[in-house]
């Protein structure tokens, strides 16, 4: 747990940075700060391993307060992982992983092998470990970042802006990669973004922080798409708000319909829609009966259909975006191993989000 | 030509207390010498500005204005006052192999990446940490042409003091001046020479051992863009 | 110190100080006039880049006095003579610069040289008025070091007789007048000085759009 207890900060300037911040960012959760520019969410963050000192108010790591260490030695205790990574350019991917350990008095080996099981962890293969951070590419970099700031296994880990330098696509995949990651490790993790699509994916709690160094709201991001605090928060949330707001709505209790289905070699239908599925079930397109010539269905026949709504997992926007993308108008519903259940529709999931609204579910 | 071939093929010059042996060994001597001391001097000095970032404009204009100072006059000047013998000459290449290493220093450490030495002090490195185990290794192939250039300042500067009665393979030019023996002239000239264009090799060579892998550029295209040098603490850009 | 001796000598300085200007300066024009070739010959193919730079640069290890003292032999020209110290100058100044030019030229934006075709430029016509140009800064910061170090380099000449205001040291030295040695020293540090201060107000005057540039950035920098 990381406690903010009346923590300002002001530079020699006169600008204050950050302003009487409360707030406790729970063990074993992502917290997520975001703001624009000049909001101190930065700032805030980097007073946590005492990067930079606060002016007043205290901060409880774990309940100890930081001011109690010295710099360095609360550092080796904290992972911390940067916007370009930071790795050193003189030192292979597994001795960059290996700092902390030796920092820690780790000998050699020991810190190599457990360098080496933090590369499996992220997903590099074990062939990176000799190369130089210059032969890698801006996402491998950031994942050599979160290994080498796990390595020692700290209970805390700071990320400063860590996926914003790489293209939308890696961003996504190391996005995914480390809601994996806390899903097996339970890390009290701190996270800097400017961009609220990101905070709102991965926090368990957003604060957003204002201009100034104001806290405007700190909340689960359904409630922060559901009821923003005032004006400020409204805009930075965005205009699709409620309907990114719906992917924080459980969608248990939506009905589910008949969809007729076809396999490959069978007669199609004479018209309307039916999803072509595989021996087990699992979907592979949609056959529009009315332009399918007379005869068994073949590959060729096939229309790409839209996203999948997963039954087991989903919210109510994957039921609404699958039944939206899909060409016959009816979403197709899986379970968990991916056959398909049946068909959602978005006449069904709005009324859903109106039962929601009335019982007070979550919105 | 065939003149200075004989000189240097003569058996006789190549043994005794004048002969080209200790003639090398004594340019050789001067030159480790007064490298290894302005290594001493300038290293730190030049890494501490570096780490710190105070001073960068007097270690670049210290380092610039040295190429305006005419050895020979220095050398002759300090001679005048010092007097003949060893020390004069000593001091002036010091003071010439000082400012390269030193700059090379500075700029070496200065241009680490600024992101690497927050993550290094993120990562909870001593201030001595930082210097020792991440900027100064990576600063090292600066510091090495630093090192480069000092070297041939030197060897170039020893044989000029030659002149004031410095030995070494200067000699054999002002000797040959003196008693009008330009083969010996051409063939110490030669020598010489050779031997800057050794020792450069050698330095080149001892890059390649002593530097990172890493640092040599697999394809500098592809790192990240170095961020703007945060100043010590200034409203972060959060 | 013997201050008297330099009113009492003021034209032998005088004499010094321009031969000093003529020794230091004709290198680094013959220099330019050699480098620009090569450098766009470096710039251009690889072999010869692979050949010019290296070479250059082994150019560049050879100690002052002893290039000097070489020369002769290759030019046939005797050891006293102004040539070889004119001579081994210039070769530094194109050790120096062959580099300065190969990199400015590489530096100039392909988007550039790609417009320039595109408008109709023939490839001579292109490099003398686009690229030419545009290398300037870069060669200009060249030749002010070149300019610089030949200007104290002059003096090693005062060994074999000849080396401008580098005569000052040898004759204070031997008839032990420091006033004198300190005199050659000012004022080479002096020359060059003015020399550099000289090149880069050429350099700007010949390239007014990177003022301007450099201006807008600093602004856009203090309001920020």
């Amino acid at each position: 747990m990381i406690e903010f207890r009346g923590v300002t900060k002001q530079f020699p300037d006169g600008t204050t940075a950050v302003d009487d911040l409360d707030l406790v960012a729970d063990a074993g959760r992502i917290t997520v700060f975001v703001g624009p520019s000049g909001c101190g969410k930065t700032t805030s963050l980097r007073m946590v391993n005492r990067m930079i000192e606060p002016t007043w108010g205290t901060i409880l790591v774990n309940g100890a307060d930081i001011m109690d260490h010295d710099p360095a030695e609360l550092r080796r205790g904290i992972g911390y992982v940067i916007q370009q990574a930071g790795l050193f350019p003189h030192r292979t991917i597994l001795d960059n992983v290996a700092t902390v350990p030796l920092l820690l008095g780790w000998n050699k080996k020991q810190a190599r092998e457990r360098a080496a099981e933090l590369m499996e962890l992220v997903g590099l293969a074990p062939e990176m470990a000799g190369r130089y951070p210059a032969q890698l590419s801006g996402g491998q970099q950031q994942r050599v970042g979160v290994a080498r700031a796990l390595a020692a296994d700290p209970p805390v880990l700071l990320m400063d802006e860590p996926f914003s330098a790489v293209d939308p696509v890696v961003r996504e995949s190391l996005q995914d990669e480390l809601l994996r990651l806390q899903s097996e490790l339970g890390k009290t993790i701190v996270f800097v973004t400017h961009d609220i699509d990101e905070a709102i994916k991965l926090g368990d709690k957003v604060a957003v922080f204002r201009t100034g160094g104001v806290l405007a709201q700190y909340d689960e991001p359904g409630v922060l798409l559901s009821r923003p605090a005032d004006d400020f928060v409204d805009n930075f949330v965005g205009r699709d708000r409620g309907y990114r707001g719906l992917g924080f709505l459980s969608s248990d209790g939506l009905p589910i319909g008949e969809l007729a289905t076809v396999s490959v070699g069978d007669a199609g239908p004479s018209e309307g829609w039916a999803l072509v599925v595989d021996g087990e079930r699992r979907p592979l397109g949609w056959l529009d009966g009315g332009t399918q010539a007379n005869g068994a269905v073949t590959a060729g026949d096939l229309v790409p259909g839209g996203s999948l709504y997963d039954t087991d997992s989903g919210s109510l926007r994957s039921a609404l975006d699958a039944a939206l993308s899909s060409p016959s108008g009816q979403g197709v519903a899986i379970d968990g191993e991916g056959r398909v259940v049946g068909s959602v529709s978005a006449d069904e999931v709005l009324r859903a989000l109106a039962d929601a609204r009335r019982t007070g579910a979550a919105a | 030509m065939n003149a200075v071939i004989a000189w240097l093929t003569d058996p006789a010059h190549w043994s005794g207390g004048a002969g080209v042996p200790v003639r090398l060994l004594e340019h050789l001597w001067y030159t480790a010498l007064t490298v290894a001391i302005a290594v001493v001097i300038a290293i730190p000095a030049g890494a501490l500005v570096g780490h710190t970032g105070r001073g960068g404009f007097l270690v670049v204009s210290l380092a610039n204005s040295l190429r305006a100072l005419p050895t020979l006059g220095l050398l002759v000047l300090l001679v005048s006052f010092i007097g003949i013998g060893l020390g004069a000459p000593l001091i002036a290449l010091v003071v010439l192999a000082v400012p390269p290493i030193l700059a090379g220093t500075y700029a070496g450490v200065q241009a680490v990446d600024r992101s690497v030495v927050d993550a290094a002090r993120g990562m909870g490195m001593s201030e001595r940490e930082i210097l020792l185990q991440v900027e100064l290794p990576n600063a090292l192939p600066l510091i090495i042409g630093g090192v480069r250039s000092a070297t041939l300042q030197v060897i170039s500067t020893a044989t000029i003091a030659a002149y004031v009665g410095l030995g070494g393979l200067g000699r054999f030019i002002i000797d040959g001046l003196a008693v009008r023996d330009y083969p010996q002239m051409a063939a110490g000239s030669l020598l010489v020479a050779l031997l800057a264009v050794a020792a450069d090799l050698a330095l080149a060579w001892s890059q390649r051992l002593l530097v990172s892998p890493g640092l040599r550029s697999v394809s500098a295209s592809r790192r990240p863009t170095p961020a703007p040098r945060p100043a010590a603490e200034r409203p972060a850009a959060a | 110190m013997n201050w008297g001796w330099i009113p009492r000598n003021i034209d032998l300085v005088a004499s010094l100080t321009w031969e000093h200007m003529v020794l230091a300066l004709v290198p680094v024009l013959l220099g330019l006039a050699i480098s620009i070739p090569l450098g766009w010959l470096a710039g251009r193919t690889r072999i010869a880049r692979a050949v010019l730079v290296p070479v250059t640069g082994l150019l560049y290890t050879v100690p002052s006095l002893a290039l000097i003292v070489v020369l002769p032999i290759v030019l046939g020209t005797r050891i006293l003579d102004p040539l070889n110290l004119i001579v081994a100058l210039t070769i530094y100044t194109v050790a120096l610069l062959v580099r300065s030019v190969a990199d400015a030229l590489a530096a100039v934006p392909a988007v550039t040289i790609a417009a320039a075709t595109a408008m109709g430029y023939r490839p001579f016509r292109r490099f003398v008025s686009v690229e030419l140009p545009l290398a300037v800064p870069v060669v200009v910061a060249g030749l002010r070091v070149a300019a610089v170090s030949n200007t104290s380099m002059v003096t090693v000449g005062a060994l074999v007789g000849l080396g401008g205001l580098g005569r000052l040291f040898t004759d204070g030295f031997q008839r032990d007048i420091p006033a004198e040695i300190v005199t050659g020293i000012v004022l080479v540090l002096a020359l060059a000085l003015l020399v550099d201060g000289l090149l880069l107000a050429i350099g700007r005057w010949i390239t007014p759009w990177t003022r301007v540039g450099a201006g807008a950035r600093v602004r856009a920098g203090a309001a920020a």
